[in-house]
Parts: C-alpha cells; structure tokens; sequence
C-alpha cells in the first residue's frame, strides 16, 4: 500500500478542492434529526449502570450483590466472577497494538477512583441506579501510587496479575517497576554539543490530564442480529478496532461482532479509546437482551481516559547568536491505571517538537511512561506533541528571552527548511513545509513589528507570546484507509468508507475528493456512517489520517473506476480505450491520436521513505475536460451505468483501493497570543490570537478554518482554565462542567486564522493533515505572552490567576 | 437528579409552612438548578409555583422581590438596577448562562446561604430584608448567620435609599464561580462592604470595622477598608487558596469603593485609584 | 423515581401530551420520551445549554425543570420551530458551525430565544428592535457550551442571521429618524 506522488501542478484548475462545501449532514444535524447513539436505541433495551471503585486501589475480598437483584426490573448485576480471565486493551490501535494488554471487563484488583467494580443491567434507569446502592462490596484497601513521578520503582506495584500481555518487545516494558514503556532516541554527539553552547536552558514543564470533553458522553448499546452475532453501536473514532476489543474482552470471535457507528458528538481522541463497548457486548451476550449504556458527564470525566499528563524536562543549549545548538528532553508521561496509548502518545512529546529545531547539532529524546493510580490516559488530539511542544516551545521562549532576542527571530534563525531530512523523525524526508511564512504571516497578522513584548495599559499588562507546532498526517506505515467506490445505476456513485466522521466533516471532504476526481457535483456522492460489516477497512479516524490517507484511497479508487468506465464504454462503442475519455458526464470517443496518452502512469508509487519523490510524480488520471476535437462517439454516464447493470454484459463496478503511507508529512502552525493580564487580580485575557496553518491543500476552506479554531480554543482553555484536580486520596476533584472549566464564548477572543497552503506531494491533491496540529500552539504563545506581561514563567498548565499573579 | 417522595404544589404560603412543619424530612424547591446536583430522596418537595412570588413589587420606600422571581428577572429589573447602582444585575449577569438564570431564583440562592453566593454579596451591602413566613422579617445579615429552620422564605426586600453601589468579583473562568466578590454600597451617610466566596458566607464590613467615614474614601481610608477586609477569615478550595482569596478580597473590595464612590474631584479620584494601583502584585 | 405518579400535560411543540410520571422525572427526559430528540443531555450540572427549551416561550434548561412543575405548561423544542430556525441553519451550515451538530439544538433555541426577547423588548420600550452587539451575544450565548468550534464560526453565523434580521443599532435608529 502506498501513495500517489504529484506534483503542485494537480492543484490547478480544482472545483472541488478548497471549496466551502456544506456538510452533508449539516442541514439533519441543525434540525436536531435524531441520528445519534442514544436516539436510536432499541425498544425494550436494559440500561446499564456501573458500580465505580470509591478506591484508588483496592482488592475485592467480597462483593455481594443478592440485594440489588431483588429490586424489581434489575435483570442482572455482574461483578469480576462473571467474566472472562482474558486480558486485552481498549487502546483503538491496529493490531498488534502497542499497548500492553492489562484489563478485564471487571477486575478483582481496581487501580483507581471510577475503576469498574460492578455491572447492572435493569429494565429502568430508575432501578439500575437503585440497586448500585445495594451492592456491598468489602475492599482490601491498599496504598495507592497517587504522585506518578515516584511510580518508577516503587514499592507498589500496579499491575502484578499472572496473564498480562504485551504484544512488542519494542515497547521496553517493565511493570514490575510500573514501567509502561520506555525509549530513547538520540542523534549527534549530545555533550559535545552542549559544550559548545554559551547559554542552556534547563527547566522542567508540566501538562495535566486534560479531559476531551466531548458534548457527546461516551455512549453505546448492543443488541443480538438474525445471525446471532452481536452488534454494537458505538459512538466510537474507531469502529474497526471496537470490533476486535469486543470480540478480545468477550473471548469470542472477531467474526461474531459487528460495529455500527452512527453520528458522533465529539470525539477528540476520546473515542480512540474503547470505553463502554464492552460492558453493553458483554451483558447482551450473556442475556440475549439490547442493553444501552450512556455514561454521565461525571463518569466521562472521572471514568473514562484523558490527555496523558506529562512532566518534561528540556536542556536546550544555544549560542549568543541564538543559534540553538543541543537538545535534550526527557518525558515522565503518566500513564494512570491502564495502558492504553501510553507507548505512542509519548513518543509524541519528542518526535513532534524536536524537528522544528533540526539543525540542531544534536539532539536526545528519552522517555518513561508509568502507571499510577489514577484515571487511566488516552488519546487526545494533539497526542503527545501537545505537552513535547508546551516544553520545547515554551524553553525556546525562555532561550529568546535570556538571550534578549525577538521570540520570532530566535525561530525564523532555527526553524527546519523543506527538503531536510529530520533527525528525530526517523530520518524522514520533509517534501512540503511552508513554516516560516506561516510565522511570518502570523506576525503581520498581530502587527508584530510595532508591539513590544510588554506594554503597560495602567490596570493591566499587556504580552505578546508566540509558539509554532507541527503534528503528523497519519501514522507512517501503521494506519491504512479504504475505500469501495461503486457506480450506481442512473450513473451517481456511493463512496464506501471506513473513516468515521466524527463531526469534522470527513464524509464529505471524501466526497469532495470523489467529486473532484469524477468531475461531478458532491450530491452525486453518496456516503454514510461506518458498519464493519459493509464498509471496507478503515484503521479509523485518528492520528490526523482521514483528509490524507482516506484521501488518497478515494484518488486511488477513482483512478480504476474511471478506467474501468473508459474500458466498458470503448467495448460498448466498439473504439480503444485510449481513444476514450470521461468529462464526467459523458463517454466521449475520439479519432485515434486526439487524446494524449499520459507518459507518466506507470510511475511507482512512494512506498519508502528513500524513494526518489521528484522521479515518481505524475499525473492523477481523472476525468477530464474534453478537447475541442469532435468526438466519434458518445455515451453518457447514465447510459453506461444502466447497461452496466442489465444482463449481458453488464457489470456492476466497484473500485476498491487503500492507501497506506511509509511517511507521516507533518502539518505546521504558527500562533501568536496577545494576552491582558490584570495587574492586580492576575486575571488573564486572550484579548487576540492569531494563527496561519500550513495543512498543505487546504480540501473545505470551512471546515478546514473551524478545525484550527476549535483546536486553538481547546488550547487556550488548556492553557488558561482546565485544571484537573484530584484529592489526596485519588479522587479526581474536576469531576463536572460546575468544576472542570471548558471554555465558554466569553472566555474565547474571535480566533484569526489564515492559511499558507504547501503542496505534499505524497497526499491527495496536495493534502496534509489540520486535525491535531492546530491545538499545540496556545500554552506556550500564553505562557510566554504572561511571562512577558508579568515576569513570572508558569510552567505547569494552566495558568490561573493566581500563578499568574503570585508565580509559581 | 433529586428525587421527589412526594410533591406538594402549594397553593398559599400558609399551607406551605404548614406542610414543611409536619412533613418530615419537606423542602421547598426553588429554581431546581440543584436538583441535578443531588442523587437523594426529598420526602416531601414544596412547590411555591401559585404562590405569587414571582414579582418585583415597588412601593414609595422598597423593593419587594419575590422569592421566585428568578436571577434573569432580576438581572433586566430597569428601576430596580437603576436605583442599586447595577449591583444585582452586575452580580448575576456572569452566572453560568440566560437559560440557567431563567430558572434559578432569588429566594433559593438566599434562603441556601451559599458562600459563594453572588446574589447575596450585592445585596448585603444594600438595605436588604428577608420575609420569612413564619419567623418574619429580618435584616438579610441576621439571616444569613441564623441556622437552617423550616421556614418559607417569601420575599427578599431590597429599601429604597440614596445608593451608590458597586459590585467587583474575580472568576477564574467567565461564567465560573467567583473566587472571590464584593460588593461596596453608600448609603445613608455610610459605607457598607460586603466580601463573599471566602469560601464561606459573605461577611457585611460597615463603620468602624470597615474604617471609612467619608463620602469620598481618602487613600488612607481605603487602605483601612482593605486592611479590614483582609482581616476577615478566608481558605482555600478550587476556586482559589487562602493567600490568594485574601489578596483578592481587598482588591476587589477597593475597585468596588472607589468605582462606587461619589467624587467630586478628579483629583480625590486619582488617588483613590493610586491605593488600588498600590495593590498591584504585578509592578 | 418515588413511588407515586401523576397526571401532568403539557402543550409540547402546539400539541397537548398527557402523560402519567413520576413528579421528578425531567422535563429534559419528558420530551425525549415524546419523539424530541433534538434536547440533548450532556452534564448534570446546568453547565452546558444543550438540554435548552422554551417554556412558555422562554429559554430554559429542560434538565432542572421537574414534570410536576412543566405541568400545564407549553413547551417548545426544535421540532417545533423547523420552519423558523431554518434560516439560522442556513447561516451555520454555510460557515460550517455546526461541526458535529451535538450542540446545535440547543444554540438554535436559545439564539430565536434571544431575538425573540429584543423583539419583545423593544415591543414594550416602544423602539425599533436593533441589532445585537457582539457582546450582547456573547453575554446572551454563555449557557451554550460548544467544544469543537472554539466559537468563532458560530459568532460569524449568529452575526451573519442577525443582520438578515434587525437593521444595526445605528441604522435602525436612523431608520426610524428618516421615518418620522
């Protein structure tokens, strides 16, 4: 599986591509149609609650649950005895996944405050949550790991059961030590480096376990099909890899599940994660009864994942000059009480900051990923290049300020240049990378030149601040999209996918893509949500992957429909193929010699990362304006579609392509904060803020923009208001909307954001990623914009009043 | 959700006190904001709905809120805000949202006592009254220290006076709690300063203990009002630590007195505002 | 639940609903039992503004209101204002603000809520309805939580449907200037 490589002139002439397209489901999603999870539940469905460990870790030595099954319409209460020894992850991942295998459905051990204990199924909510009350539960109460920069070594050992499982070696695990995994990544002689350098930063940073907080609670229900398999309808990113979880916690065949995703109200990585898939599985299976389970916001915020909270320490050295010369990072990511996403989230912190600074002479990356007793993390977009870049571009920051150089100039003077290959990005060639003006632009955009860091506004400060950030366009070589494009009769098409719209819109950025390539209007595409048992693989939508891989896969499949097309319709008119071109609408048949016969089709594909990029670019082979030239025969779509499905020698076509890529091309994002702090409250004020993305082709300049606005709010409410808490005895404190701060409107400035569009020549028309990289740049340009207003560097997240006040 | 045992929609307030007196375990509802809060079972939830409590009466001398007028209610009272200087609109007006506020009432947010209570910080600093149904009326700052009885609170009275008001608070996100609030109120030839979100209830700092006699707080008068209120207990939780709370309070106190206070010179201005420059932590 | 039920109806969406429930149920429940699913729930805290629904024409949050006290009440949802809220979809489809649409229902509610009060407003003062200012609807909007949009783009829809429906404050009064 691999990538068709273009080059900048594809993006010419596009109809499609870049315009503001309109959601396909916008107009059912504004009449508030009901096409989520819990709108379409089964009648007669049993409603689940689940019993939460009051415990950050404890043994169950009894549990008794005869009083809670005498409540009238309790169906079943299940507990650890009940379910199969057999562990698994809910880490949405392809297989073998990278992370350890450390769960059951219900376990005799729970590792933290929310960790299941118990299941109830009952006809009503009403007596579901009754009967919660009633189980008794008698806990071997242990001492928990609560400070996860002591996890290492400890005494306390989290996971210690017999049939833990871990799929790669490569992920250095060492539970007995509540070692996750650990690694190392080093390049240049590092000591040599840093002996070179007049200045070295050394500081420590701190990002919390910042909640997705998604509108749509985490949500599904199951129910048993003609077939007898079960089927799960998940508001899920991930449906492929719920189907395996399911199938894994149960001890039963993938074969016997199916996985249906409808609309989802928000994802943000949390749905990478499985959540409660298994318990609805589970207890159908065991009753032959449709069960739902909605989680409260409560539970989604306490019981569920997280962003991976990190520590970070950054050594970066440089000389008088500003040229950065060595870097060193060292990540502590807390992993919480499972081990889903811990080994690659990591991996993120360093692989994701590192190389905006690769002219670096040297550079080291270490990390240590450790389980502890609290709320286990996740997926969150972002990733781990989040809190890696909170650190790095926060110590640069700090390097530009000791060093009494412009924040801008420090980055423009170090900033990698298209054409490099990156050092701490497995030696990947960087094709398309349009960085510096995106800095550039941003700070035009702010009026950077005629501000001064700090300006004094008598009650309150003024700070500028400004950070950069790159993400990855799926996961290289790991994550594969798919696609079945299939012409229907009347000549519209259904484009198949696997990738799961999970409200940004990828159903119909594909569609755009199939548009483009067939050269009709996106009505003609029909697409629709994702059942496993009828639409073709799809890794799922996470990893900033749909836009470009999915993408490709829909280029992919358009180029063998068209061909295919072309075929039937020569046969049917009796011409050659190469005599025969679609616009679109027609078959158009010409004199041999009209059409040009491109040179190019048999390029290879880029499925190396030393491939010669340049050699292989082609042409995508596309339907087409016809020439001036007279046609010797014609026939229209339509035509050919309704032959195609009659007898004879009809034929109903169906494309089907993947794409996998050996390279994550990486999306830039410069973003510049002007902030208000008040002199004396501390009250902190994004009064401006200002970005320009780099995402290569832009596909839907709408959706594209409210990618980079809502991930820049999210950011800003990182860095300024989300702030998880927990008690001294493991209990998350920020455990609704009342006390975990998710931005309102009138914490959010109107977001400035432009575009500075590079060409990647291994992406769909150009395309990169914007889903993730978007959210890196608030805390650092905050940060540096308070440590400008008031003096005081905060560098553990968020910036409250009070830090911003009083310093940390 | 608050479950209900039983619910009472009662038709006046004497039959209200009546059920809350000899039902046990009864509870008047208010807005129902909290409901949600709770997973218990309220033997017995009282209804004020038909009770008419719903109006803002005027008379020559006072306001008289119902005590299910709600928070949005008292948010667009024109006449009401208009004579208090916006302090109740100003209090409310960041509290979680329109929908939320069209439903939270005033008699619940003061009958509940809660120290981070906005409502009751602005109207602390008033000429305010409560009525209640059995114990009658009494001055708001007797009524936030009584305990919790069963009673029906009917109205909160707000008196007509020649105000000069304003109410200051800190949240750490726009529609959050406050951290910490205050509220300043001139009136009848004195200040009257009220601190809130200590955490614990809002406290009333007027003549000697607050140490302002002027109309037109001098410096050194502001300094003694901001000493004061930092005297008063403060702690810590999420909202905001100790340290932090009582840096906060004299801050937020001092915006409220200079922004409320009738100078008649911009000079007097200036230097009262220099005071709150004073308490810059930020140089 | 307690054990007693009772009697309640409601005019939900112009229809009268009789229904026997528990007191306690919420109206938030209520009318997703009676086919509106567009109400949805996403705290427990009256933080987020997606439950929002008209009671007796004003915007409320659907998930603190008990049946016992919805009773003999109008309610209105978003199946209920199709028509009337099709032009502001229009302006958040075409900013795409919509995003993942979870939110939407309850925005909708409260943004015809809030010109529904200016109009009223403006009734009783005897002027021109204007339009809002940014922080007008900001302030109005808070309730509403959104976590995919950052805000923005729903600011250029809520902006953009104004504007179609009242004149700028400064025009407007100019406009009733010209008039006399």
């Amino acid at each position: 599986m691999s990538m068709i490589v273009t080059r900048e002139s594809e993006r010419e002439n596009l109809t499609h591509i870049g315009a503001k397209t309109v959601k396909k489901d916008a107009y059912a999603l504004l009449a508030g149609k009901p096409l989520y999870t819990n709108d379409i539940v089964p009648a007669d469905v049993l409603t689940l609650k689940i019993l939460h460990s009051p415990h950050a870790f404890a043994r169950i030595r009894s549990i008794d649950t005869s009083r809670a099954e005498k409540i009238p319409g309790v169906v079943a209460v299940y507990t650890y005895k009940d379910v199969p020894n057999k562990r698994f992850t809910l880490a949405g991942q392809s297989y073998p996944e990278a992370s350890p295998y450390d769960r059951l459905i219900l376990d005799e051990v729970v590792r933290y405050v929310g960790d299941e204990v118990a299941i109830v199924a009952a006809e009503t909510e009403d007596a579901a949550e009754r009967a919660l009350k009633l189980i008794k539960v008698d806990y071997e109460v242990m001492e928990p790991v609560l400070d996860f920069t002591r996890a290492k070594g400890n005494p306390v050992v989290i996971h210690t059961e017999d049939n833990y499982h871990v799929n790669g070696a490569w992920i250095n695990n060492d539970r007995m030590n509540n070692v996750v995994a650990s690694g190392l990544s080093e390049h240049g002689d590092l000591e040599a480096a840093f002996d070179e350098c007049d200045i070295v930063v050394d500081e420590t940073y701190h990002t919390l376990a910042d909640a997705q907080a998604m509108m749509e609670t985490f949500r599904s229900f199951a129910e048993i099909d003609a077939y007898g398999r079960i089927t799960v309808t998940s508001s899920t990113q991930v449906p492929f890899h719920v189907r395996r979880m399911v199938a894994n916690a149960l001890d039963i065949p993938q074969s016997r599940v199916r996985v249906v995703k409808p609309r989802i109200g928000g994802g943000f990585g949390a749905k990478q994660t499985g959540c409660n898939e298994i318990f609805c599985a589970f207890v159908t299976a065991k009753t032959g009864r449709p069960s739902k389970i909605i989680y409260t916001r409560e539970e989604t915020l306490a019981s569920s994942n997280s962003r991976h909270e990190m520590q970070l320490h950054v050594r970066l050295g440089a000389k008088n000059d500003g040229t950065i010369v060595a870097i060193d990072l060292y990540t502590l990511s807390n992993q919480g009480a499972y081990g889903e996403h811990g080994p690659t989230t990591v991996g993120l912190s360093g692989h994701k900051s590192l190389p905006l600074y690769n002219h670096a002479k040297a550079s080291r990356f270490a990390f240590d990923v450790v389980y502890s007793n609290t709320m286990p993390a996740g997926a969150y977009r972002g990733y781990g290049a989040t809190q890696g870049l909170f650190a790095v571009e926060s110590a640069v920051n700090e390097l530009a300020d000791r060093l009494g150089m412009d924040p801008c100039e420090i980055r423009l003077k170090n900033l990698v240049t298209p054409g490099e290959r990156l050092a701490q990005y497995d030696d990947n060639e960087l094709y398309s990378c349009t960085a510096a003006d995106c800095l550039r632009r941003a700070m035009e955009m702010i009026g950077w030149a005629d501000k001064p860091l700090r300006q004094d506004l008598g009650d309150r400060v003024r700070g500028l601040g400004v950070a950069l950030s790159m993400q990855g366009s799926a996961i290289a070589k790991i994550d594969i999209g798919s696609v079945d494009l299939r012409v229907e009769e009347s000549g519209f098409y259904t484009l198949s996918i696997g990738a799961t719209d999970m409200g940004t819109g990828c159903d119909t950025i594909l569609a755009q893509f199939a548009a483009e390539a067939l050269r009709c209007d996106t009505d003609r595409i029909v697409v629709h949500g994702v059942d496993t048992d009828v639409s073709p693989f799809d890794t799922g939508s996470y990893a900033s992957a749909s836009t470009y891989l999915t993408g490709m896969a829909v280029l992919k499949a358009a180029e063998q429909l068209i061909a295919e097309l072309r075929r039937r319709a020569a046969g049917f008119m009796g011409v050659d193929v190469n005599d025969v071109l679609f616009d679109g609408d027609d078959m158009l048949a010409f004199e041999p010699g009209v059409l040009d016969v491109p040179a190019d089709v048999d390029k290879p594909e880029f499925s190396g990362i030393y491939d010669d990029v340049e050699a292989i670019a082609r042409s995508y082979q596309l339907a087409q304006a016809s020439p001036d030239a007279e046609p010797v025969a014609k026939m229209s779509l339509t035509e050919l579609a309704n032959k195609l499905v009659a007898g004879g020698d009809g034929d109903c076509l169906t494309a089907h392509a993947a794409a996998s890529s050996p390279t994550s091309p990486p999306p830039f994002m410069s973003g510049i904060a002007e902030v208000d702090v008040d002199k004396a409250t501390g009250k902190v004020t994004v009064v401006d803020y200002v970005s320009v993305v780099d995402c290569g082709t832009v596909v839907n300049e709408n959706l594209a923009r409210v990618q980079a606005e809502g991930g820049i709010g999210q950011g800003i409410g990182m860095a300024l208001t989300e702030d998880v808490q927990y008690s001294d005895r493991g209990r998350m404190r920020t455990r609704s909307f009342m006390t975990y701060k998710v931005p309102t409107r009138l914490d959010l400035p109107n977001i400035r954001m432009e575009f500075a569009p590079s060409y990647e020549p291994t992406g769909p028309f150009g395309a990169k990623s914007i889903g993730e990289v978007v959210i890196n740049t608030p805390s650092p340009a905050i940060a540096s914009a308070v440590a400008h207003a008031t003096g005081h560097y905060v560098r553990t997240l968020p910036i409250t009043p009070e830090k911003a006040l009083f310093g940390e | 959700m608050l479950k209900f045992g039983s619910y009472v929609r009662a038709a006046n307030i004497d039959d209200a006190l009546e059920v809350l007196r000899f039902k046990k375990g009864a509870m008047v509802l208010g807005g129902g904001i909290w409901m949600r809060l709770s997973n218990r079972t309220v033997p017995c939830v009282i209804d004020l709905s038909d009770c008419g409590l719903n109006t803002i009466e005027e008379t020559d001398d006072e306001f008289r809120i119902g005590a299910y007028v709600t928070l949005r209610d008292l948010e667009v009272a024109g006449k009401l805000n208009a004579v208090t200087g916006n302090v109740l609109r100003d209090a409310v007006h960041d509290i979680v949202g329109v929908q939320m506020r069209q439903l939270a009432t005033v008699g619940g947010s003061v009958f509940g006592r809660f120290g981070f209570s906005d409502v009751i910080c602005a109207l602390l600093a008033l000429d305010t009254d409560v009525e209640l149904a059995g114990a009658g009326r009494m001055p708001l700052a007797q009524f936030i220290d009584m305990p919790y009885e069963l009673d029906v609170l009917t109205h909160v009275i707000v008196r007509k006076r020649d105000y000069r008001a304003a109410y200051q608070c800190m949240r750490k996100a726009a529609t959050d709690f406050a951290s910490a609030n205050a509220c300043a109120a001139y009136w009848d030839g004195s200040w009257h300063v009220s601190v809130g979100a200590r955490p614990a209830k809002a406290r009333l700092l007027a003549g000697d203990a607050l140490g302002i006699a002027s109309a037109e707080p001098t410096a050194e008068e502001i300094a003694c009002a901001i000493e004061a209120v930092r005297s008063l207990k403060y702690s810590s939780n999420l909202w905001g630590s100790e340290r932090y709370r009582r840096h906060l309070a004299g801050v937020l106190a001092a915006r409220a007195i200079v922004e409320a206070a009738p100078y008649s010179s911009p000079e007097a201005a200036d230097a009262a505002r220099a005071v709150c420059s004073g308490e810059e932590a930020i140089a | 639940m307690s054990g007693k039920l009772m009697d309640v109806t409601v005019v939900l969406n112009g229809k009268k609903v009789a229904a026997s429930v528990a007191p306690d149920q919420s109206l938030l429940a209520f009318v997703r039992d009676h086919g509106c699913k567009s109400v949805k729930c996403a705290c427990e805290t009256t933080n987020c503004g997606l439950c929002t629904v008209w009671l007796d024409g004003r915007a409320v949050l659907s998930c603190a209101v008990p049946m016992a006290r919805a009773n003999g009440h109008e309610v209105t949802t978003l199946e209920g204002l199709q028509a009337e809220s099709a032009d502001f979809a229009r302006c958040m489809a075409e900013e795409g603000a919509e995003q993942c649409g979870f939110c939407s229902p309850g925005l909708i509610m409260n943004v015809l809520a809030m010109e529904r009060e200016i109009r009223e407003r403006a009734e009783a003062e005897g002027t021109a309805p204007a339009m809002p200012t940014e922080d007008d609807m900001n302030s109005y909007l808070a309730g509403n939580l959104c976590r995919c949009t950052g805000y923005t783009s729903q600011r250029r829809a809520i902006r953009r449907y104004m504007e179609s429906r009242f004149a700028a404050a400064g025009e407007a009064s100019a406009a009733a200037g010209e008039g006399e």
